[in-house]
């Protein structure tokens, strides 16, 4: 456990209910007419999130629109309250979430950023000091005696993130919107990033972008469907969000994913078999068996996920090569890998296992996958078991003593 | 108490409340030619109206000594007001787009409504000391006393603010019922009549409502003594501290209710 000093960011126990009334009661007379509130119902924005964050970690968060990621971004920046549970901050934080707050098109830019640092908690002397750092890093000082409304939409982003950036805080809450503006303010935000990473402050990161989380993140959290899917390192959380973004893709009958026709490295089969014989019932005390048949056009380094997924996509587990293989460069031809799962880790239930081979190291770029929602047949791996002791989401072992 | 008062007087939040002020003066006047001006010419081209009116057509005016000054000093006061409050009460749902998206102190953004308002009323005040020149009106040391009314009327008007910027923010109906409000209040406070021809049974009523004991007692300590206030009214040392008990029950209902419910102002807009 870490001291309670080294911790910038703690969650405990939270959860967030949104009272949704069926139609909006803002008037008097609906509220005298219909004064029993029949018509809501609770929206469960996140239930039960616990973590922390490290003072000085890159932290993601990724999840899907809708999974409740922009919620607790409003919670940590104490725009809403938590139904329940707490979240404890040490140090000072920046209170918002986009960019550019306040910002009027008929004020100046000189005036947009008084007022924007103002809003953002800054006195006016600390923004007099600020001023011509923030007006030099956004390159704008021809224009700040301009109308806002005269700036094109990069030049309004690069003056609201020089304020952003320029508000010394500790912890930094930086929603994905900053990755916009041209190449050459893009690759200056890419090293603010490495300049705040490197000046040890906290910063939690929201975004899409699985090759951003890999870059700057030391750990990233999954949100999905209000919960917390998962937390570690990014490129098994990265990998984790494609994956779940693969098969909810393919459940709501979007578009289908396709697989690259000439990839560097084609994946030609995968098959399960126990020790014995070739089959897709497992008992308990049984080793599952995957043989990975693959070619390779053009070597590169690289590395095998093999998954297991539940029919609802859900995300069960993955292991990939880099432990067992870390410098693994495959020369070109045919080649066959086997993974071994030990016995008696699966709960009982039926699991669709796939593959995939994504480039090594960081950031990892699918090459080749072999997924239900890649329109690739794969096989169904099904957990038998005859007593009824255990059930849930994983094998739970144990015993009962009297 | 203590801590909500340190809290107020943060410099970060004052520096908040300063720019929010400036920069809708900027905006408020942005293209119009008189710009400024026009904040004077308002209750100005009112009073040339209710001037005119009240000293030619209906002899209201008449008897009441410096009535031109008389009349401009309520007007100006009850501007103040109506700004204030108006303003105020919109300041939340305004501001929505801001406050889902940043947590800044809610007060600070119904206080910047209050002083944007303060200033066009120190503005307008001026103008009401040139009339009084002009009107060769006695500068009596009763005069020391306007700081303080000033700064209960500004008090009741942040009261009024807190406690309509929330309700409003739950029920829209409140711009309608407020704007009613004002023109019922308007007629039953003394602006544009002295309480001297309010039959003497309803003074009293009258005299509870905190403008009309503000209105009287400004006038009497500014414009001319011979001004019927709430302590003739009440003729009793408790009777006149019932305006003031009024003032201070608002503003602290005003302060606890939109307390109470500013924390969750983000989810409501």
């Amino acid at each position: 456990m870490p001291e309670l000093k080294d911790i910038a960011l703690k969650v405990d126990g939270l959860n967030k209910d949104f009272l949704l009334p069926h139609e909006q009661k803002n008037s008097i007379k609906e509220r005298v007419l219909h004064p029993r509130k029949s018509g809501t119902e609770h929206m469960h924005a996140l239930r039960d999130i616990n973590f922390e964050v490290k003072r000085g970690e890159f932290f993601g968060i990724v999840g899907r629109n809708g999974s409740g990621k922009s919620t607790l971004l409003k919670i940590i920046g104490g725009i809403y309250q938590p139904t329940k549970g707490s979240v404890q901050v040490n140090g000072t934080l920046t209170p918002f979430i986009e960019l550019g707050i306040g910002f009027s098109p008929n004020l100046t830019g000189r005036e947009n950023v008084f007022l924007n640092g103002a809003i953002l908690g800054l006195t006016r002397k600390e923004m007099k000091k600020l001023y011509p750092e923030i007006v030099a890093f956004a390159e704008l000082e021809k224009f700040m005696d301009q109308k806002l409304k005269n700036y094109s939409s990069g030049m309004q982003v690069r003056l609201a993130f020089s304020i952003a950036i320029q508000a010394h805080n500790d912890i930094l809450l930086i929603d994905e919107v900053l990755a916009v503006g041209d190449a050459n303010f893009q690759k200056k935000c890419a090293q603010v990033f490495k300049d705040v990473k490197k000046s040890g402050k906290t910063v939690i990161f929201v975004t899409h972008d699985m090759g951003a989380i890999q870059e700057y993140c030391d750990r990233a959290m999954m949100i999905q469907d209000s919960r917390i899917v998962s937390i570690g390192k990014p490129r098994d959380i990265a990998l984790r969000y494609e994956i779940a973004n693969a098969n909810i893709a393919t459940s709501e009958g979007l578009e289908q994913m396709t697989r690259s026709k000439n990839p560097k490295i084609k994946l030609n089969q995968l098959k399960i078999r126990s020790e014995s014989k070739q089959t897709t019932n497992f008992s308990f005390d049984e080793d599952i068996i995957a043989d990975i048949d693959f070619t390779v056009n053009d070597p590169v380094q690289a590395q095998l996920n093999l998954y297991f997924v539940r029919p609802d996509g859900h995300y069960v587990a993955g292991i990939n090569t880099t432990a067992d293989l870390p410098e693994f460069i495959p020369k070109k031809g045919k080649h066959s890998v086997s993974c071994v799962i030990k016995s008696g880790q699966l709960a009982k239930g039926d699991y669709q296992v796939g593959v995939g081979v994504y480039t090594y190291p960081e950031p990892a770029q699918m090459i080749d996958v072999i997924d239900q929602s890649y329109g690739t047949e794969t096989p169904i791996v099904s957990i038998l078991e005859k007593s009824l002791s255990r059930n849930g989401d994983f094998n739970i072992e144990g015993h009962w003593t009297k | 108490m203590i801590d909500a008062l340190k809290r107020f007087w943060k410099p970060g939040n004052r520096s908040l409340i300063r720019e929010l002020v400036i920069s809708d003066f900027k905006l408020r006047y942005q293209g119009s030619v008189l710009g400024y001006l026009w904040s004077l010419l308002r209750p100005l081209m009112l009073f040339g109206v209710l001037y005119v009116v009240f000293t030619k057509v209906i002899k209201v005016g008449v008897g009441i000594p410096h009535y031109p000054a008389y009349l401009l000093l309520g007007l100006v006061l009850w501007t103040f007001f109506v700004e204030a409050t108006m303003s105020g009460m919109n300041a939340i749902t305004g501001r929505g787009d801001m406050i889902r998206k940043v947590s800044v102190p809610k007060y600070t953004i119904v206080m910047s409504t209050n002083a944007s308002a303060f200033v066009n009323f120190f503005f307008n005040m001026i103008v009401v000391v040139i009339f009084m020149v002009l009107g060769h009106v006695a500068f009596r040391p009763t005069l020391l006393f306007v700081p303080f009314f000033i700064a209960e009327l500004v008090l009741f008007s942040i009261g009024v603010s807190f406690l309509l910027a929330t309700l409003f923010v739950k029920f829209r109906d409140f711009s309608h019922i407020w704007e009613v409000s004002l023109q019922i209040l308007f007629y039953a406070t003394p602006i544009i009549y002295s309480l001297a021809i309010v039959p003497v049974r309803l003074r009293k009523l009258m005299s509870i409502n905190p403008l009309t004991q503000i209105f009287q007692d400004m006038r009497s300590v500014m414009i001319t003594p011979q001004t019927v206030t709430t302590k003739q009214v009440f003729n009793s040392e408790l009777g006149r501290l019932l305006p003031f008990l009024v003032v201070i029950l608002v503003t602290i209902l005003g302060a606890w209710y939109f307390r109470r419910n500013s924390r969750k102002f983000a989810e409501e807009l």
